[in-house]
């Protein structure tokens, strides 16, 4: 298994944990090898149902407690505990299906898109409940905004893009005002010189990594206080992940940043917090660095070492 | 180091299988495409036969025989006191002058029955049209001038070679082929635009016959149908598509608006007989009942081609849309409508075309009348194409043959029209995404 990508050098520099968290795969391959089987051993086994580390955190900005998710009769987030803080980026990882889409979802409520969809518990941001029955999601949406997996950029042009978010929500007065907020989104979003000369052509017709960005300027143009990202690179090649990445711990320091993703070393990369989910449940919850060089639970062991998932 | 591959001879038979069925599947993929192309010609055979049918029968009405006469204006005829007053030269025999210039090509003419046939050689509007003249220049009037004048539409049916060999005609036609081959040999017969048939309304001389009444009838009725359908149809289709709760309400609308689509349409001319007419008292054979009753026809399809067209908007652009904090309406204004447009216009234009040829409902409200005049409002009595051309069919004149066959071609051109607008907005519109 190789720790890091060794085309961009940068990762070491920003990232120490990335190379932690290479010598610790490296160690636990040898430790397989030789059967050295005490080494593998931890502090929870396989059967242990709670969550494993510190899942509160002292500055949270969204308190998630007790939540679970159905689809129809089938339980898809179980008693999931969990604190999104301020100003760092949090990633949820996990083999597929074991609910951290969906609980990415319940964020900002995009489960509501689907009608089966049913979600308990509590989810609390600035003081009130985000699923509480008299909770607009519109303003919800604005203030935690959302990256897909799949670039999805409206079929309208790069500016109409990025400028549709604060147009609708009154963000903006002037014209000029508004060519402003698209200018520093796309600036802030990494794109501006490759797309200022050409913001009158479909957002469309851009390549899937610039399509990405602009989605995440067509997010940040808003100017939200959360960003929920999906699988932000799963659709792009490696120098576009690159990219987006850097994009990504730049952005940590104005907006407070979920991502789920499937590649370790991403999640390793660019979080300092990451939640492992397996069947529904979170199983553990810690520093990046801890959960990926010493984790607690058996699942989380076996997970980031490849046995399964 | 290199392993030269060693083909294993487990894989081999498994090719040699494969191999052997290839020909079986080639077969059947063969047969498969020429199935499809003898459909295909068989198709086009049919449409090739029923145009050059149509227009073989059809294209000779755009044109009609016009005979050169030296018409002398004779005062006595159309001004006995000479007083050059509107209401007399209105009331004047206009007739008796052609038929003095044709008595005087053919001074042969003597006999009582021939001199009366020679008589009806000329169409029903050629005194009208010499009345138009001198009511517009009173100064005509004793002077003498050659001009074009439409012939009987018998002697057009003649001219056109349209009744058949000498052998078959009467008397009095082959009479009249002599003269008219007479006048050929001088150059006094020529065929001029139809401007008739495109001006005139409805009428039971096929010579004075024409479209216009049933277009204008369509298009007033059509009118009416697509400014009811359109908007309700495609607020009807984002409703239910996009807002509406999915319940058992909705399920039985969504069922009623499929069987909907399927009623035969005379159901709907007997519903717009009893609701339109008997119940709220709209006036009959008018494009208004006219137009609602299509209407009904036409809303279920456009519903549905509309839902379909909402449906395959894909849901990335929902979600992008919901994620920057689009609230429902915006979402689906801002941008799954202009997606979902192109199919809702194709499937209403498709739907809109087919109430311009349905004419079973519009037989129900009566539009099946004579009606001579050419409709100015819509409320006012009309015909339309479709109902038209099944009138011209059913009329034992020899000349509303062509006429039939002319006015299903004016009714193919706008249909062809339509689908056309439809197949370009389709192409025009269409995004990629």
């Amino acid at each position: 298994m190789v720790g890091i990508n060794l085309m961009n050098p940068w990762y070491t520099d920003v990232y120490p944990s990335v190379d932690a968290y290479y010598r610790y795969s490296q160690s636990k391959t040898a430790a397989m090898k030789t059967r050295d089987t005490t080494a593998m051993e931890r502090a929870y086994d396989r059967d242990y149902q709670g969550t494993v580390g510190e899942y509160t955190s002292p500055n949270p900005r969204i308190r998630c407690r007790n939540v679970d998710v159905f689809y129809s009769d089938k339980q898809a987030v179980e008693n999931v505990n969990l604190d999104i803080g301020i100003n760092q980026v949090i990633a949820l990882i996990g083999p597929s299906g074991c609910g951290k889409s969906t609980f990415l979802r319940c964020l900002n409520r995009m489960n509501d898109t689907i009608p089966e969809c049913r979600v308990t518990g509590e989810i609390v941001m600035d003081g009130k409940a985000i699923y509480g029955d008299d909770v607009d999601v519109v303003p919800l949406r604005a203030q935690v905004g959302m990256v897909f997996q799949k670039p999805n950029p409206f079929p309208k042009s790069i500016f109409e893009n990025v400028a549709y978010g604060p147009r609708i929500h009154g963000l903006v007065q002037t014209k000029v005002d508004l060519e402003e907020t698209v200018e520093r989104s796309l600036r802030r979003a990494g794109l501006w010189d490759e797309v200022k000369d050409r913001l009158e052509e479909p957002g469309t017709g851009l390549s899937g990594g610039q399509q990405q960005r602009l989605c995440i300027a067509r997010t940040i143009a808003v100017n939200p206080e959360v960003i929920l990202m999906d699988e932000p690179c799963s659709a792009l090649d490696p120098i576009a992940t690159a990219k987006i990445e850097q994009l990504i711990d730049e952005l940590r320091v104005l907006y407070t940043i979920v991502i789920v993703t499937h590649s370790m070393q991403q999640a390793a990369r660019v979080s300092q917090r990451t939640a492992y989910f397996h069947l529904g449940r979170l199983v553990e919850v810690g520093e990046t660095a801890q959960v990926f060089t010493n984790p607690l639970h058996q699942l989380t062991e076996e997970y980031i070492t490849g046995r399964f998932g | 180091m290199n392993n030269e591959a060693q083909t294993p001879t487990e894989s081999q038979r498994i090719v040699d299988i494969v191999i052997a069925g290839l020909a079986k599947r080639r077969r059947a993929e063969m047969r498969f495409r020429f199935y499809g192309l003898i459909s295909i010609i068989v198709g086009l055979l049919f449409l090739v036969l029923l145009f050059s049918s149509i227009i073989s029968q059809g294209y000779t009405a755009f044109v009609y025989t016009n005979v050169a006469l030296d018409i002398t204006y004779d005062a006595e005829k159309i001004d006995p006191d000479g007083s050059r007053k509107a209401e007399v030269l209105a009331s004047g025999d206009y007739d008796s002058l052609w038929k003095a210039s044709l008595f005087k090509l053919f001074p042969e003419v003597t006999d009582r029955q021939k001199k009366r046939t020679l008589s009806s050689f000329m169409g029903s509007s050629a005194g009208q049209r010499l009345r138009d003249r001198v009511l517009a220049k009173p100064a005509l009037i004793g002077t003498t001038e050659r001009i074009w004048l439409p012939v009987d539409d018998s002697i057009d049916m003649l001219a056109k070679g349209r009744l058949g060999n000498e052998d078959e005609l009467s008397e009095k036609l082959r009479d009249s082929q002599t003269w008219l081959h007479a006048m050929q040999a001088k150059g006094l017969i020529h065929k001029a635009l139809n401007t008739e048939f495109f001006t005139n309304g409805d009428s039971r001389e096929p010579d004075a016959a024409g479209i216009w009444g049933a277009v204008t009838g369509s298009a007033f009725t059509l009118m009416v149908t697509m400014a009811l359908s359109l908007p309700i149809g495609i607020a009807a289709a984002i409703y239910l598509e996009e807002f509406a709760p999915r319940n058992r309400w909705t399920d039985l609308i969504e069922v009623n608006i499929n069987n909907l689509a399927a009623v035969p349409s005379i159901v709907f001319g007997l519903l717009g007989l009893a609701v339109f007419i008997n119940l709220f008292g709209f006036p009959r054979s008018s494009p208004l009942v006219g137009g609602l009753v299509l209407t009904l026809m036409t809303l279920p399809v456009i519903i549905i081609a509309g839902r379909s067209a909402l449906k395959s908007v894909p849901p990335s652009v929902r979600e992008a849309a919901l994620g920057v904090g689009a609230s429902p309406v915006q979402m689906v204004f801002d941008h799954v409508l202009p997606l979902a447009m192109p199919g809702m216009l194709t499937g209403a234009i498709i739907g809109l075309a087919r109430a311009l040829g349905e004419s079973a409902p519009l037989l129900m409200i009566g539009m099946v009348a004579f009606i001579v005049d050419v409709p100015t409002s819509l409320s006012s009595p009309s015909t339309v194409l479709p109902v038209q051309i099944y009138l011209w069919a059913d009329s034992p004149e020899r000349a509303f043959t062509e006429r039939t066959s002319a006015a299903i071609l004016v009714l193919l051109a706008f249909l062809i029209v339509m689908n056309g607008l439809a197949v370009y907005l389709r192409k025009h519109y269409e995004r990629r995404w």
